[in-house]
């Protein structure tokens, strides 16, 4: 069902209402649940003592589910927030407020050794492979050391293991003797994968995992990540400021901008029909490789640069660069609600 | 039409302790006045040493420029002494530079970083300079540029501060301006607004520019023509349209189907790039492109193709490979569809799984270790 103009004024209030109420429960397929959920990183002043004198709003009250199997793109701009939700998601942060909840599990309460035990449910690929492979470990003792940790394996059975998954990710499984220095970073990043799936996950949080390498490597990358998606049911949060490699690997996609989900919908629905104005502006600045299609596309440029998360404006957050803005956007902050059928939007003026 | 720059068969090559890196190796290129050149390839491909070396820039030792020859405006940019190339450097040949955070001198202000260049090279006194510094503030519009003089450039934005250097570029009305990779640090939506300055800004003052980057879809909107570069040599040259309706080099239609576009709606498979770029010590014998190409034959390998021109395409259009050259064996096919041999590409997958990484590097490393023990 989708919204027509003849719909009575009645009818939008309770498709709305029902959209608010769905944003962040869905099906019951979801295997991740976030709701509300906030990340603040205080700012102190103070030598000895330290008083809190603001924060740094990275992710302010943010609501979506990831169902299971699929992928959920999450895009945005530097300083978005986005790798901070993925963060904050495995709990490598302490969230500020809200909840997350992983297969029904309320995950912001656990206590440390029943957290640890969730972790080999849900893993992480790093964006930089030169910074997030320990350079004195050897390959094997990199993608065993998850093994040991969650008592998987050990002795022979690790070394098997560990070759099995270099095979996996297209490495030589003889290579477990050498360090990471002696790759390349395409085969590095298989590394940082090879490491995530090695206590078998269901669901892995991409971030950034192919910004840092060439194009023509960023294919392979894409291709196995898929490959792994497909073999081994995996769900994954994939994080990029690429929208093109996000069209390409998602299903859903959200948008963030200065720690707010501006957008969420379907991969294309997203893509063809954006209601969002930051969406819009986003997806028109991507550079498209066909001079034809470039010369006849319009641009919107948008003026200005992303305000900071420190003191984001009143009301709608991305109203200070806005083309549509109007009075009600510096005063009243719009909710995420549900336009059409799964596809949300935090926008006082919605649409084309 | 008197061309503005001349690059014949230029060669520069950094003397390691592994071995000589022949970073670019036979370069030749014409710009004329006024026109918008890109250069696209992947990152240890020679596009930035291409650039460095026709400024002068690149650091000696290790580095060298061991042959060939750069006309600019008639006379050769490799036969000047120090005090000439300077003289050229910023005034008439301009830079911008990948990172705006790390190529601005962070303890001077931003008025005096372009006021020194328009003392230089234009013998303005300072009140002058700093007026028509405000003048080229305005024109890449950074807001209140009076008063953001005497900031300093951490003060600054990511997108600020390119601007910035854009207009440190522009300051001594420069023949030519070089950016490499002006928009890489950026996001998308500054990217953007970046990009549409500088083409208005070529437009108007009719410099030219030499674009390098990585990204097919920035040159696609803003140059005439195109040279692709892989391992240190150009491999194909065409124009803008021509290059992406008709291009004639593997590596090419690699580059192309390798990225995913905004505008496609299929769930396709990317078709990747097997194995891994050329190592430039020690460079492929044949075609350096062959070792990842799955449309590769034994000449190939053998013997290294011409950058020539090539049948079904336009006169000016070249590229280096035996297979689209004339009586090859892939004049007649459409890139869209051949994708070549398949079973090849998974080979050379496999060869790459198999190969140690660096192996040159790594039999060093070990050398090392046996003498360490």
């Amino acid at each position: 069902m989708s919204l027509t103009p003849t719909q009575t004024q009645d009818q939008k209030e309770a498709f709305i209402q029902r959209g608010r109420s769905t944003a962040s429960a869905g099906s019951g397929r979801n295997l991740l649940e976030v709701s509300a959920l906030k990340m603040h990183f205080p700012l102190t002043q103070g030598i000895i003592f330290q008083r809190q004198v603001g924060a740094v709003r990275a992710v302010d009250g943010i609501d979506f589910f990831v169902e299971k199997g699929e992928t959920l793109g999450l895009v945005g701009e530097s300083g978005c927030g986005k790798s901070t939700t993925g963060r904050a998601i495995l709990q490598l942060y302490k969230p500020t407020g809200g909840s997350v909840k992983f297969e029904g599990t309320e995950l912001t309460t656990l206590g440390g050794e029943q957290m640890r035990k969730m972790r080999r449910k849900m893993q992480m690929i790093f964006q930089d492979p030169y910074a997030s492979l320990n350079p004195r470990m050897t390959v094997g003792n990199i993608i065993g050391e998850p093994l040991e940790v969650h008592h998987l394996a050990a002795g022979k059975a690790k070394t098997e293991r560990v070759q099995e998954l270099l095979r996996i990710v297209g490495l030589n499984p003889y290579f477990t003797n050498r360090y990471p220095h002696e790759f390349s970073g395409g085969q590095r990043q298989r590394i940082g994968v090879a490491r995530a799936l090695a206590v078998e996950p269901d669901f892995i949080v991409a971030d950034e995992p192919i910004s840092a390498l060439d194009v023509s490597i960023q294919a392979q990358v894409i291709n196995l990540l898929e490959e792994l998606q497909e073999k081994f049911n995996l769900t994954y949060l994939f994080i990029a400021h690429d929208l093109s490699v996000v069209r390409h690997i998602s299903d859903r996609v959200a948008v963030m901008y200065l720690g707010k989900i501006v957008e969420l919908a379907d991969r294309i629905d997203l893509y063809e029909r954006p209601l969002h104005p930051y969406t819009q502006a986003l997806l028109s600045a991507v550079p498209i490789p066909d001079p034809a299609v470039e010369q006849k596309r319009k641009r919107i440029i948008l003026t200005g640069d992303v305000p900071s998360p420190v003191n984001p404006p009143t009301g709608c957050r991305f109203h200070t660069r806005c083309w549509k803005a109007q009075q009600i956007c510096s005063e009243v902050d719009p909710e995420f609600i549900e336009h059409a059928p799964r596809h949300w939007a935090a926008c006082h003026f919605p649409g084309a | 039409m008197p061309e503005l720059l001349e690059v014949k068969d230029l060669k520069t090559q950094f003397f390691t302790r592994d071995g000589v890196v022949r970073a670019v190796d036979g370069v030749s290129f014409e710009l004329a006045a006024g026109e918008t050149l890109g250069i696209v390839g992947e990152s240890g491909c020679g596009k930035s040493v291409t650039a460095l070396s026709l400024m002068r820039l690149i650091p000696q030792p290790p580095g060298k420029i061991t042959q060939g020859s750069i006309m600019f405006d008639g006379q050769d940019v490799l036969k000047m002494d120090d005090d000439e190339v300077r003289g050229i450097r910023g005034n008439n040949i301009a830079m911008i530079f990948q990172d705006p955070m790390t190529s601005l001198n962070p303890v001077l202000t931003i008025s005096r970083q372009i006021t020194e260049a328009l003392e230089l090279h234009l013998k303005m006194d300072r009140a002058e300079a700093r007026k028509r510094t405000v003048e080229l503030l305005e024109l890449v519009n950074i807001p209140s540029a009076k008063k953001r003089l005497d900031d300093y450039p951490h003060q600054f934005s990511g997108g600020m501060r390119q601007r910035v250097m854009i207009a440190m570029a522009l300051s001594c009305n420069p023949k030519l301006i070089l950016a490499d990779e002006p928009t890489t640090a950026l996001d998308v939506t500054i990217q953007a607004q970046i990009l549409d300055l500088l083409k208005n800004l070529a437009r108007e003052f009719r410099t030219a520019f030499i674009l390098i980057t990585h990204d097919l879809g920035v040159v696609a909107g803003m140059t005439q023509r195109i040279h692709v570069m892989y391992g240190g040599k150009i491999v194909e040259k065409a124009d803008t349209n021509e290059l992406f309706a008709n291009p004639k080099m593997p590596y090419t239609w690699g580059l192309l189907r390798s990225i995913p576009r905004l505008d496609e709606n299929r769930k396709a498979k990317l078709l990747p790039i097997e194995g891994l770029p050329p190592d430039l010590i020690a460079p492929p014998p044949g075609c350096r492109f062959e070792p990842r190409c799955q449309y590769r034959r034994d000449i190939c390998r053998e013997k290294e193709p011409e950058l020539i021109g090539i049948p079904n395409a336009k006169a000016d259009h070249e590229a280096r490979c035996w297979g689209t050259q004339a009586g090859g064996w892939l004049v007649d096919s459409d890139w869209h569809r051949d994708v070549g041999d398949l079973a090849a590409l998974d080979a050379i997958k496999a060869e790459v799984a198999d190969l140690p990484p660096d192996v040159k590097r790594v039999e060093a490393a070990d050398d090392d270790k046996k003498k360490g023990n």
